[in-house]
């Protein structure tokens, strides 16, 4: 499976998805509701079975988007797979029940983001207390954001 | 919440304080009680044993400090997994909103008398991620310090240095239990 | 007078009784903060929740803030007992959205960097993992003392190249910071040949030591469609099986031109991984010999004389760079935006994946090999909590 062969599938398969990235590295644009089915068609039939990591990014008024990247070591090539929400959407469908390496990945982009990931099995947060408020990697909330009582 | 201060008295019961205010208020008392001073302060000060507590990149150098190179158990110190039976704290990494109750609670674990060493820029005042949103803005903040030993990480020639000041204060812990004054002038 | 012996207690233990135990965020297995609680029945543990976030510094949100000349030295930061390897991922993202280009002679010194770097934190794993095995007051201390007493004739190159011993800034964008001091490379031979000796001894302590591998062999197997799933990295891959290391596989940096061997093992147990990284250690050295003949000679950086912590700037454009790190693929995803500062830094940490297997292999085995299996998975928290 190259890359081109890769391209030629997901383009055969997936209509509505917009594929990028220069050269060898793959980078597809989805839409939300593809989501799932997309993550589905890279593990069985692209053979990208390695799950690299889950991420997302804020762009302000244009909303959340969401990144995943997966890798198909056996030949070498990869997928990073992306989609938007849409501005003040932040619901996604979880990976999880697909790839186990989305489990922590995923709470972190919740309580980083405030994205809720339907389908997630235990959707709390991972790496801040359990009684934090707010989202911490949103554009919107200052870096030297104060906890009380420590100042 | 700014620079914990440590209870006055650390602690001793009142017949202890007034068996020995007694004995120093005496005629030539003075020469018992500097004498079991001076002596309780060198057995004190000689076997401070640190409970391992590294938090981040400091530890790694805090172990480089306790292996054979630069050996602090040649001035006594025995690294101690155990709060109960450990007399030094040597927070050394930053110490996050998330850690600082369970670094409390180490602390509250510890006997009578302990000191508490302050190791790196993080543990000093919060360090490189002072303006973090999950970062406390030095361990001062949470438990009273006696030495802090600047660097990012402080090599353990930095560390020796500090244990090496607060053998020095230790040796200064007046009065059979009540502690120097806190700008102690180290001779 | 009758002394009776108190009654005989029956006590009905069916198994079926569970206990939680806390392995709190400070226990002598000297890994870090990191919180495991332990459903156990009797002996056995069933499940494990792992609480981690004891150390999360804002490093994505802070990079945010920082711009590309500033990063690095707080790169480092994330993996710090690997902290050269840190900074590549960094750098090499930045590099590559702005199509800078490195100079030969700083590739190979990156190069030799990273593979000192690799040989120092394998030190400290193995003395950290048989300490941890072993007691810190009993037998354990021995390799302990050993490794680290390696280990500091590495940071004194180290030092005496960058001026720091655990935490450096010697990686900028467009090469690398400082050039070799004079007699460097003749004092780097010496270290290399010494280690590859001492190495010798501690494998002859340990392949053989019946406890070491009643310890470690069939604990903690990790099978090769659980690695690819969760996706760990780094020696815990290759010893499931799988032949990847993206120093063959996506070369950065002139790797290609130096002859080395990647291990695989396939037994997926704490053995494999162990003897994985045992002949890691000589294949990195082998590299550092390599380096140290061909070194060539120019420039140490494309973008030398940094005047401005803002000189840098980096076009519109996002990559993502990753590098083979000790603990295995640490990555940098980084979105550019036109200005010194970035617009957002992920930062894929391989002790963060690697850490998330283990609630999938603990169950099962005693308390006594959770230790084992954390030290051979090997998480770093500085990646794990960022």
């Amino acid at each position: 499976m190259t890359s081109d062969q890769a391209r030629t599938l997901i383009g055969a398969r997936f209509s509505s998805a917009q594929i990028d990235g220069p050269g060898g590295a793959l980078v597809v644009t989805v839409p939300l509701d593809q989501w799932a089915a997309f993550a589905q068609f890279a593990k069985d039939d692209l053979g990208c079975r390695y799950f690299s990591f889950l991420t997302a990014i804020d762009w302000k008024e244009l909303g959340l988007e969401v990144v995943v990247r997966l890798d198909n070591l056996d030949d070498n090539m990869s997928v990073t797979m992306k989609t938007r929400p849409g501005p003040g959407v932040s619901l996604c469908p979880s990976l999880t029940p697909l790839y186990r390496g989305a489990n922590w990945m995923e709470r972190e982009c919740y309580e980083m983001f405030g994205i809720q990931f339907e389908g997630h099995p235990d959707l709390r947060r991972l790496l801040l207390p359990d009684d934090w408020q707010g989202y911490p990697l949103l554009k919107s909330y200052a870096v030297d954001t104060p906890y009380p009582p420590y100042r | 919440m700014l620079h914990q201060k440590r209870p006055e008295g650390d602690k001793h019961s009142k017949l202890f304080e007034s068996v020995t205010e007694g004995i120093h208020s005496f005629p030539g008392g003075f020469v018992v009680t500097t004498a079991a001073d001076a002596f309780l302060n060198w057995a004190r000060k000689s076997s401070v044993w640190p409970v391992t507590f590294g938090l981040a990149c400091c530890a790694i150098e805090m172990m480089a400090t306790f292996a054979s190179r630069f050996d602090v158990e040649r001035l006594g110190m025995v690294p101690w997994a155990s709060p109960r039976h450990s007399d030094l704290m040597i927070v050394s990494g930053t110490v996050t909103i998330k850690m600082a109750p369970m670094l409390t609670r180490i602390y509250d674990q510890m006997p009578d008398p302990k000191w508490a060493v302050s190791m790196g820029s993080c543990a000093n005042s919060g360090g490189p991620f002072r303006h973090g949103y999950h970062v406390v803005k030095g361990v001062d903040r949470v438990i009273p310090v006696d030495v802090y030993v600047p660097g990012c990480p402080p090599p353990p020639e930095s560390l020796l240095n500090g244990l090496l000041l607060l053998q020095e204060q230790i040796a200064h812990f007046k009065r059979t239990g009540r502690r120097a004054d806190p700008n102690a002038k180290v001779d | 007078m009758t002394t009776a012996s108190p009654a005989r207690l029956e006590v009905d233990y069916a198994g079926s009784e569970r206990l939680t135990m806390n392995m709190g965020p400070q226990h002598p297995s000297a890994h870090g903060v990191f919180r495991a609680v332990l459903t156990l029945e009797g002996e056995t543990v069933v499940g494990v929740d792992a609480v981690i976030g004891y150390l999360h510094r804002c490093h994505e949100k802070l990079a945010e803030t920082l711009t590309y000349a500033q990063y690095p030295s707080i790169a480092s930061k994330t993996d710090y007992v690997a902290a050269m390897t840190s900074e590549f991922a960094y750098v090499r993202a930045a590099e590559t959205i702005g199509k800078i280009e490195v100079p030969k002679r700083a590739q190979y010194l990156r190069v030799m960097a990273a593979e000192l770097q690799r040989v120092a934190s394998h030190l400290l794993w193995l003395g950290t993992w048989c300490m941890d095995m072993g007691g810190a007051l009993g037998g354990g201390a021995t390799i302990f003392l050993y490794c680290i007493r390696e280990r500091e004739l590495i940071l004194d190159l180290f030092e005496s190249l960058v001026g720091a011993r655990l935490l450096y800034g010697f990686y900028q964008v467009g090469g690398v910071r400082y050039d070799l001091p004079a007699g460097w490379t003749a004092t780097c031979r010496e270290t290399v040949d010494l280690i590859d000796r001492r190495i010798g001894e501690y494998e002859s302590m340990l392949d053989d030591n019946p406890f070491f591998m009643a310890r470690c062999q069939g604990v903690g197997v990790i099978s090769r469609e659980l690695a690819e799933d969760v996706g760990i990295s780094g020696p815990l891959l290759r010893g499931s099986g799988v032949a990847w290391d993206l120093r063959r596989a996506d070369p950065y940096s002139s790797y290609e031109d130096f002859q080395f061997l990647v291990p695989v093992e396939s037994s997926g147990d704490c053995f494999a991984r162990y003897g994985v990284r045992m002949v890691e250690f000589r294949e990195s050295l082998k590299i550092v010999r390599q380096v140290l003949d061909g070194l060539p000679e120019g420039p140490v950086s494309s973008r030398p004389g940094l005047k401005s912590v803002a000189q840098t700037r980096i076009p519109k454009g996002e990559a993502y760079a990753r590098i083979e790190g000790p603990r295995g693929e640490v990555g940098c995803y980084l979105t550019a935006d036109g200005s010194a500062k970035p617009y957002r830094m992920k930062w894929r940490g391989a002790s963060f994946s690697n850490l998330s297997v283990l609630p999938h292999i603990i169950p099962g085995h005693k308390v006594a090999d959770v230790v084992a299996i954390m030290g051979s998975v090997d998480p770093v928290f500085g990646e794990v909590d960022r």
